[in-house]
């Protein structure tokens, strides 16, 4: 493999093997010196069109981990000028000799456009509405740290589906792994044809909620209202969102995950991510050793090209 | 002289040699096996190729004044003589607009020049912007018959009406392209399947039908014609077909992109998949085809559309939308339609040229007196899209690779051949 620009580019083997990948590089994380000379000599860019600290942040610390060099390059900054193009920019961060670039835009597709101007491998770290593999990879970990498996578990993903590239990856990765996903959203929160999506569709939330062994919360942004697409945040909270008082229905086991940044008392309450089961800062910890396997299914020797 | 041919247009086909004059660019004798005078000079070779009145494309983007660096007049008559065409209708679309007497002229001087007759559409309104009307009797003094928008449709409904009333004793047909805004929501893809996985923002098959059902019902309220560009649903095909049924003043064109490709052509995000109206499904494709066939649609109309290199390597929601088309539209009208030649050439050569009311001079019929514009193509010939040997100065040419069947041989505008054995002559 080359580049990872959707889940589909891994399949369901391919996820496994970054998830076995992933356990060694948590063991090494968890050293004192959590460093391995695995990518001694390569270089990996970050190039982020559109800010996003904390995915930025976890992929160069995944690098640093593997002890390849990191170049950052982000918007707002002298290194990507304004008005140069992207294929401009990618050539001449190229032209400096690199292995990967880890690329995140505003646009969807971005990634691919890059892969086809570039030998360099090209891991796409969030495009448009489109997708968020490693956003799912860490997610999948999450969630087999705590079940063991996705074989056969019931998740339901809720929220605002149709703008959500962490969805379209999870959906993808989850029912590769063999979970049954059941999206939970207002018709205006839907992508508008769900043809081929391995999924169930709800509107419920509260029929949807003792059946899951895992929910899983999408972010809510304000601006859907300007777009006619919910009247209000309350009228949201009051049918999509996890209160507290909906969250007494989850089974003890079930797990509550939110990719963050998290609007607390609109898609979940304060209270709710306190809960036992409420794996979200495990997320962002698994969010590293998933990294540091990707980059090393792509990047390590005798792997990937 | 055309010798060895069989001319076909709206009167049918037959086996003739075409003499012409090129000191008044007419038909000076058509029949079989026509003298060829001393020597044989000046005989073009038409042996297995049929020799049609040269086409019309009703929809052209030349990007003059304005765009240059994607397509100029001069460059897009060549592609378009490349294609066949000995005359086209330029779009309005350009910076500044085409929407006055003024830029009209300069459109049509620079146009003088070229390898094909260039027509000129006008604007409805002033800067296209929707609001005011544009001048739309001094531009059709000057031989403007089409106007258009073209990029939007007119949005507002009474607007539009105004603008049919306006121009009904003008003699001259507005021309929609059908996007209900609003419902279009600034989406870059046809809104389905495809848009959904994609994540890119869609636009939905109703954007465009609810204002072809509009300007149906203005048409009726008005008496005046309306022509639709590029119809690209199924909704719309079944619109302007009870429409016709009804009598009403309709007439309709589709691009060769909406017969032959669908959405699932974006799924790699390269924007030069990238239209408007957007790519659709299946059975779009197959219902503007069926439109086609049975005389829903008149004509096929190119919508050349050229963007440079740098634009089309935009992120695909930024990217404008287009592709170019002169060159290939014959082809692709042969080779995907299964229709009989002299229907393909009814959409291609006579149907746009009543559209754009150019029968004095374009679209046939073949006989002595008429203007020798004319178009030999070899219908068995077999090739390979290459964008990178079209005359276009843009390169944003969506079927890379294709293998097509039929060609252009010669063209032939006034009697000066513009086109020999499919390389252009200036
Ligand atoms: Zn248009």
């Amino acid at each position: 493999m080359r580049h990872l620009l959707s889940i589909s580019d891994l399949g369901a083997e391919g996820i496994e093997e970054v998830m076995r990948l992933t356990d060694s590089f948590v063991e090494v994380s968890s050293r004192a010196i959590p460093k391995v000379p695995t990518l001694r000599g390569k270089t990996v860019v970050s190039l982020f069109f559109e800010n996003s600290t904390r995915t930025r942040l976890s992929f160069e610390t995944a690098a640093k981990r593997l002890s390849a060099d990191i170049m950052t390059f982000s918007v707002g900054t002298s290194s990507v000028s304004k008005g140069e193009s992207v294929r401009d920019t990618v050539e001449t961060i190229e032209a400096m000799g690199i292995d990967a670039v880890v690329v995140r835009h505003r646009s969807a597709g971005v990634p691919w456009q890059v892969s086809r101007w570039i030998d360099a491998s090209v891991i796409n770290a969030g495009d448009g509405w489109h997708e968020h593999p490693t956003q799912a990879l860490l997610d999948c970990y999450t969630i087999r740290e705590r079940l063991q498996t996705l074989d056969g578990r019931r998740v339901a993903i809720v929220g605002d589906i149709k703008h959500s590239r962490v969805a379209r990856s999870a959906v993808l990765a989850f029912s590769a792994l063999g979970a049954d996903v059941t999206l939970v959203a207002p018709p205006t929160l839907l992508p508008p044809s769900l043809a081929g999506w391995p999924v169930q569709v709800s509107h419920d939330l509260d029929e949807v909620l003792p059946k899951v062994d895992v929910v899983y919360l999408l972010r809510m942004q304000s601006e859907r209202m300007q777009e006619a697409l919910v009247p209000s945040l309350r009228e949201y909270t009051a049918g999509y969102g996890l209160t507290r008082r909906r969250a007494a229905q989850l089974q003890d086991s079930t797990l509550v995950m939110h990719p963050g940044p998290m609007n607390r008392g609109v898609e979940i309450a304060a209270e709710v991510t306190a809960l036992p089961n409420a794996v979200i800062t495990r997320q962002v910890a698994n969010g590293v050793a998933v990294r540091m396997a990707v980059l090393f299914l792509l990047l390590g020797s005798g792997t990937g090209r | 002289m055309i010798r060895g041919g069989t001319v076909v247009d709206a009167g049918g086909r037959r086996r003739a040699d075409v003499r012409i004059s090129p000191i008044d660019g007419t038909i000076l004798e058509v029949g079989p096996d026509l003298d060829p005078g001393a020597g044989g000079a000046g005989v073009i070779d038409a042996g297995g190729c049929l020799v049609t009145p040269g086409l019309v494309d009703l929809h052209t983007h030349l990007r003059e004044p304005g765009g240059e660096e994607a397509e100029t007049i001069e460059s897009g008559s060549r592609a378009a003589a490349l294609g066949g065409y000995t005359a086209v209708v330029a779009m309005p679309n350009t910076n500044p607009a085409i929407d006055d007497a003024a830029t009209v002229r300069q459109v049509l001087e620079l146009g003088a020049k070229a390898l094909c007759d260039v027509r000129v559409a006008g604007a409805i309104t002033v800067g296209r912007a929707g609001k005011q009307l544009a001048p739309l009797a001094e531009m059709a003094e000057l031989g403007v018959r089409l106007f258009t928008d073209d990029g939007c449709g007119v949005q507002d409904s009474q607007l539009m009406r105004r603008a049919l009333e306006y121009a009904g004793p003008l003699g001259v047909t507005l021309a929609q392209h059908c996007e209900d805004q609003a419902l279009a929501g600034g989406g870059h893809l046809h809104e389905g399947e495809w848009s959904s996985r994609l994540g890119i923002p869609g636009i939905p098959a109703e954007a465009e039908e609810l204002m072809v059902a509009r300007d149906i019902a203005l048409s009726r309220l008005t008496a005046a014609p309306v022509h639709f560009l590029h119809l690209s649903t199924a909704g719309s095909v079944e619109l302007v077909r009870e429409a016709k049924a009804r009598g009403l003043r309709i007439t309709a064109e589709a691009a060769p992109h909406h017969f032959t490709l669908t959405a699932a052509a974006a799924g790699g995000y390269d924007p030069i998949f990238k239209v408007n109206p957007p790519l659709r499904t299946d059975d779009d494709v197959t219902a503007v085809k069926a439109g086609l066939a049975d005389g829903t649609i008149d004509a096929i109309a190119t919508d050349h559309a050229p963007h440079t290199q740098e634009a089309k390597e935009e992120p695909f929601d930024q990217a404008p939308p287009g592709m170019v088309g002169l060159e290939t539209a014959l082809a692709l009208a042969l080779t995907e339609l299964d229709l009989p030649v002299e229907r393909v050439l009814a959409l291609l050569a006579w149907g746009p040229a009543a559209i754009a009311g150019l029968t004095g001079d374009h679209g046939g019929p073949v006989q002595p007196g008429r203007p020798a514009n004319l178009t030999v193509i070899d219908p068995a010939a077999e090739w390979t899209v290459d964008p990178d040997r079209l005359a276009s100065r843009s390169r944003n040419c969506p079927y890379a690779g294709r293998r097509l069947t039929g060609r252009v041989r010669h063209t032939i505008l006034r009697a000066e051949v513009v086109v020999l054995d499919g390389e252009a002559q200036r």
